[in-house]
């Protein structure tokens, strides 16, 4: 639809600075002035670099992806993964690729980051000898070190760094380097089952980060873990092995022989400033492509973020200044003033087992500078504040073994300090008393420049209730995580938080008004809020209200007052769409379909012109109708045997099958069938999100039954049931939950899972987040959500399973077609209908025209919006001609004959997040 | 293809009658055409009438009547079906971000029919 093609801008490198910076043009470039392409080395996009290690935690590469959904469209955004920039010709304004592309520019931003720095040991080039950058770094090194064990590998599950060997001693491997990077070397290697040497040539582990006692302690508890530390010394030579499965050997400076399998350096990077150099771009001293404070070049079309990038004669290795730099220069790009200003190079880690934070100037470089320091070898701590000489001003402060003071201390670094500095480091030190002190402007979360006011902000206005809430919200704790202790007392300080209320109208959460509607009989929204709460409800607790009568079977979800209560999707009984018409999607249990039944959809389709889409849950959505237009579409599809499919409400959707072993070779048991019969029982229930189930034939999963709140997986004896699975935005794998059941235990078990959940969830949880909650550490009771569940659901140890199972016998038995029931009422049909004076007129604004032979909409033109600050403003409505037909398939846009009102530049960041978010 | 309309005592600008009363639902709103402009009708709990301009703001879509009704505080809203901002029914403003309104229109009932004013 598009005109003017916006600018090119080409970004080099798809790191995590390179991607931050992409999501930060796209929220602020609305008017898509750039277009974007991004070219990136790696065979990846963009993952968690700085949570790399924890690949070998047994965590999933996938779940280190920090690419959010739909951020490359193809169009004005673009990826191009394994395709490295191999030159840049400045005056042509064109880069080349390793795939021999050229791609010209108006902009180019670099953002490729460093390399791991490999010092000139004679034989650091042997197989043996591994960096550690990348997650093909890891694999490396993971497969050198199942090699040198003798283990097969035996699967990606297979990390726990359980020390199995074959009897003989077990494998070494040296870490090159004692700082940040190689520690966190040295405790993978221990995961791998290696015995771990670490050398370092300063005098200290973390020279870096920790001073002189700081760095004793963490020797002693480094040691403490089995790892041997060679300090003031170096690497001096790597010979290779004599024979295969031999060891290498390496000498150390000071004579040391190492028998070792492995050898990671892990002494430092250097900024790769090649591109630029080769270019002719100026680069700092030691490295780095030169910027100013707006990132900028020596060459103005070229900018540098990142850890590529030197500005003020610094280069800086850590994500935070990188995020900085990324935000700074996409202001600069929609033209809006920033500038980089000082960066906050605070570490906080957790290194084999062992707490080590440092923060500010934590070497004591400042004039006159003071240390307080509490030392406690015994229990394994140190801490040290370092403050102005008139001991009033944090400057900085190390801590190890214990770092649960780091996150209220850190954004007090430069300002007063709260108390006397001893009793904050006193191991009983209250961390609360110092948050309380926190200024409004602390920078809470450095990763993402979160303030303390702009949490405190978000959790007042958009009533946030938890930590996730505010990640979330504000991205605040998304980073390294080590403010997250933080959110959690500003969470408990602003006290609204803890609330339990629903909103201003109750001041119970959703479970509880459960038990009251339950227990009291309450049938109506008026009944309820005139007794329990206060006003006339809103867009929050009417539609928890609907669902809470609806789960308790009070008739027609269009009903008397019910209806009032309905989210517009449940109104129309389908789904609201962004141009204001509907999408509508059939029932088609299991994905099973006749092919009668298709022939029928496409005629509907077609007859209406509709857009037809086949979902991730096996059925065909089809999109673009108008409200007016959803009974006869409806009546079409119910004569041919269709029923609602519950697309647009909080309930089950679908029950997601393969063709388990009436088909499929591998199948053990009849998927199809059970998930047509789990879908038939759940159909139309109502709770507190959606429901989304999978039914697999075999372990082979072809249904990813484990991405459901409900899976089931056939198994040689049975089913195995796994809950509480989420796909979406935060993709969490189902918990097993019971093994090799029989059909029947296994329909009783979901039955009451299912009840259960409806019964005690939060407003919009999703069963992953219920299942987690059930769990202590997590605000549950439980030690062991899942036991618990276990011992509810099977065990009845609440008592309570008679009633789960009445609660879906009465489901079952009342159970009725929501649209056939519509169709068969005049009374509820008249809603559906454009205007109340001009039935026959449909909206004008909706325009398609036709894209890969389909309708698409025309995009709406952005209404005008009041101008900023001005107070609000009552602007004229551009009149719309009420004149077009309803088959109108024109090019036109969607306003009014060239008349379309002025395009506003509208923030898309001002619009509050969607209702899930909440 | 519009109602009819009549001349208003006191004004000479036009009042349009749209529906009956009692075709309203309390706490649900509908779309109504009055000229060329789109209005978002609404019943009140309390039996008022509210008349605002269609359109959502935030998105371009003519959508508000299809919003859920309710209070903040004491004013009457309407939330976006959209994206969930809440409007003022009285005022149009938007309660959720200051700088951003929509247009109020006359409506009152009379003999049973609703009338909306849009001039
Ligand atoms: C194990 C480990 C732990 C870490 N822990 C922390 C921590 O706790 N806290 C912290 O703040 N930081 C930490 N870091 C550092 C952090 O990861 C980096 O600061 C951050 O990744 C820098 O982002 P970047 O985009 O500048 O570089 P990178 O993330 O390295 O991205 C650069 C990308 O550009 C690509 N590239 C390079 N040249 C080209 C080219 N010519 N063409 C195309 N693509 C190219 C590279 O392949 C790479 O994918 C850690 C790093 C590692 C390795
Ligand atoms: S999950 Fe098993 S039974 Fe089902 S299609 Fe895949 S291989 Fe076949
Ligand atoms: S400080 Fe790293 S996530 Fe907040």
């Amino acid at each position: 639809m598009r005109t003017d093609a916006g600018r090119r801008l080409v970004v080099v490198g798809n790191g995590m600075v390179g991607q931050r910076f992409v999501e930060a043009l796209r929220e602020r470039d609305v008017d898509r002035g750039w277009q974007v392409t991004v070219l990136g080395e790696e065979s990846r996009r963009c993952y968690d670099r700085v949570a790399l290690s924890s690949y070998f935690d047994g965590v999933d590469p996938d779940a280190l992806d920090l690419v959010p959904d739909g951020c490359y469209d193809g169009r004005d955004y673009v990826l191009h993964l394994d395709e490295a920039v191999t030159a840049i010709d400045r005056a042509g304004r064109t880069v080349t690729t390793s795939n021999g592309r050229a791609f010209g520019y108006d902009g180019l931003v670099l953002a490729t980051g460093s390399y791991p720095f490999v010092p000139p040991v004679p034989g650091a080039d042997l197989p043996g000898c591994f960096v550690y950058r990348t997650l093909d770094d890891l694999d490396a090194i993971r497969a050198a070190a199942l090699h040198a064990t003798g283990r097969v590998a035996v699967g990606e599950t297979d990390t726990t760094g359980s020390k199995a060997t074959g009897g003989g001693a077990a494998p070494v491997g040296l870490v090159v380097g004692g700082g940040l990077l190689g520690l966190e070397a040295a405790r993978a290697l221990r995961l791998l089952g290696l015995s771990v040497h670490v050398v370092e040539m300063a005098p200290r582990l973390m020279p870096l980060q920790v001073d002189g006692g700081g760095g004793a302690l963490l020797r002693r508890l480094v040691e403490e873990l089995g790892v041997t530390v060679h300090l003031g010394t170096f690497a001096a030579s790597v010979a290779g092995a004599a024979a295969a499965r031999e060891p290498m050997s390496v000498t150390l400076g000071d004579g040391t022989l190492l028998s070792v399998d492995l050898v990671v350096f892990a002494a430092g990077v250097r900024p790769r400033d090649q591109l630029a150099r080769a270019a002719g771009l100026a680069v700092g001293e030691r490295g780095g492509v030169l910027v100013d404070a707006a990132c900028r070049t020596s060459d103005p079309a070229v900018f540098a973020i990142g850890e590529c990038a030197c500005v003020d004669g610094r280069v800086y290795g850590l994500v935070a200044p990188g995020y900085t730099m990324a935000t700074v220069l996409a202001d600069r790009l929609v033209g809006r003033a920033a500038e980089f200003g000082a960066a906050d190079t605070a570490t906080k880690l957790k290194l084999l087992g062992v707490d080590v934070a440092s923060f500010g100037d934590a070497l004591a470089t400042a004039d006159g500078a003071l240390e307080v320091i509490v030392s406690d070898p015994v229990g394994g701590a140190y801490a040290k504040l370092v403050v102005s000489d008139d001991a009033t001003t944090l400057l900085g402060g190390v801590l190890v073994g214990d770092t649960s003071k780091y996150a209220a201390l850190r954004p007090l670094v430069g300002r007063p300090l709260p108390g006397d500095p001893l009793a904050i480091l006193a191991p009983s030190g209250d961390g609360v008393a110092v948050t309380g002190s926190l200024p409004a402007d602390a920078m809470v979360c450095s990763c993402h420049a979160v303030t303390r006011d702009a949490i405190d902000t978000a959790i007042v206005e958009s009533d946030l209730t938890t930590v996730a809430d505010i990640k979330a919200r504000t991205k605040a704790g998304t980073g390294c995580g080590s403010c997250v202790p933080m959110l959690k007392t500003l969470l408990a300080e602003s006290g609204v938080a803890v609330s339990p209320a629903l909103c201003e109208h109750f001041d119970y959460s959703r479970a509880q008004l459960f038990d009251i509607v339950r227990v009291n009989q309450i049938r109506t929204f008026s009944e309820l809020v005139g007794e329990y709460g206060r006003g006339r409800g809103c867009d929050i607790c009417k539609p928890v209200v609907a669902s809470v009568l609806a789960s308790l079977g009070n008739g027609h979800v269009l009903d008397g007052e019910q209806a009032a209560l309905q989210d517009t999707n449940d109104a129309f009984l389908a789904n609201i769409q962004r141009n204001g018409t509907y999408s509508v999607v059939p029932r088609v249990p299991g994905g099973e379909i006749t092919p009668a039944k298709l022939i029928a959809i496409g005629e509907v389709a077609r007859d209406f012109r509709l857009y037809t889409k086949i979902t991730g849950g096996q059925r065909i959505d089809l999109l673009g109708a108008r409200v007016e237009q959803l009974p006869a579409i409806w009546r079409r599809l119910v004569d041919a045997g269709f029923e609602s499919g519950h697309a647009y409400g909080k309930a089950l959707r679908t029950v997601k099958s393969c063709v388990g072993s009436t088909w499929c070779r591998y199948g053990v048991g009849d998927s199809v069938a059970l998930a047509i019969e789990l879908e038939l029982r759940y159909r139309g229930i109502r709770s507190p999100h959606k429901i989304k189930a999978g039914v697999s034939g075999c372990a082979r999963e072809c249904s990813e039954a484990r991405g459901k709140d409900i899976g089931v997986i056939a198994t040689e004896n049975g089913w195995n049931l796994y809950v509480g699975g989420n796909g979406g935005f935060r993709p969490r794998h189902a918990d097993l939950l019971l093994t090799d059941v029989d059909t029947e235990t296994l329909v009783r078990t979901i039955d009451r899972f299912i009840v259960f959940y409806i019964r005690t969830a939060d407003r919009l949880q999703r069963t992953s987040s219920w299942v987690e909650s059930l769990s202590a550490g997590n605000g549950g009771d439980h030690v062991d959500g899942l036991a618990y569940l276990r011992s509810v659901l099977v065990d009845d140890t609440l008592g309570i399973a008679a009633e789960l199972d009445a609660a879906i016998r009465r489901h079952v038995a009342s159970y009725e077609d929501e649209w056939a029931a519509v169709l068969d009422d005049p009374e509820r049909l008249r809603r559906f209908t454009s205007f109340v004076n001009a039935p026959d007129t449909p909206d004008p604004s909706i325009t398609f025209i036709t894209e890969r032979d389909q309708p698409r909409p025309v995009p709406l033109p952005a209404p005008s919006r009041g101008v900023p600050g001005a107070g609000p403003t009552v602007l004229a409505v551009p009149a719309v001609p009420a004149a077009r037909g309803a088959d109108d398939l024109t090019g036109t846009a969607g306003g009014a004959d060239g008349d379309e009102p002025a395009r506003a530049a509208v923030a898309v960041g001002d619009a509050p997040a969607p209702d899930a978010f909440r | 293809m519009t109602a009819p309309s009549q001349m208003d005592e006191d004004a000479d600008t036009m009042w349009t009658a749209v529906c009956r009363y009692d075709e309203l639902l309390p706490e649900r709103g509908v779309a109504a055409l009055v000229g060329e402009i789109q209005v978002a009708l609404f019943r009140a709990h309390d039996g008022a009438l509210f008349a605002i301009g269609n359109q959502d703001p935030f998105t371009g879509a003519w959508v508000l009547s299809r919003g859920i009704v309710g209070t903040r505080a004491e004013r009457p809203t309407v939330a976006s079906p959209l994206h969930k901002q809440v409007f003022d029914l009285r005022t149009g403003e938007c309660l959720d971000n200051q700088d951003v309104a929509v247009p109020v229109y006359e409506v009152r009932a009379r003999a049973g029919m609703v009338e909306v004013r849009v001039a």
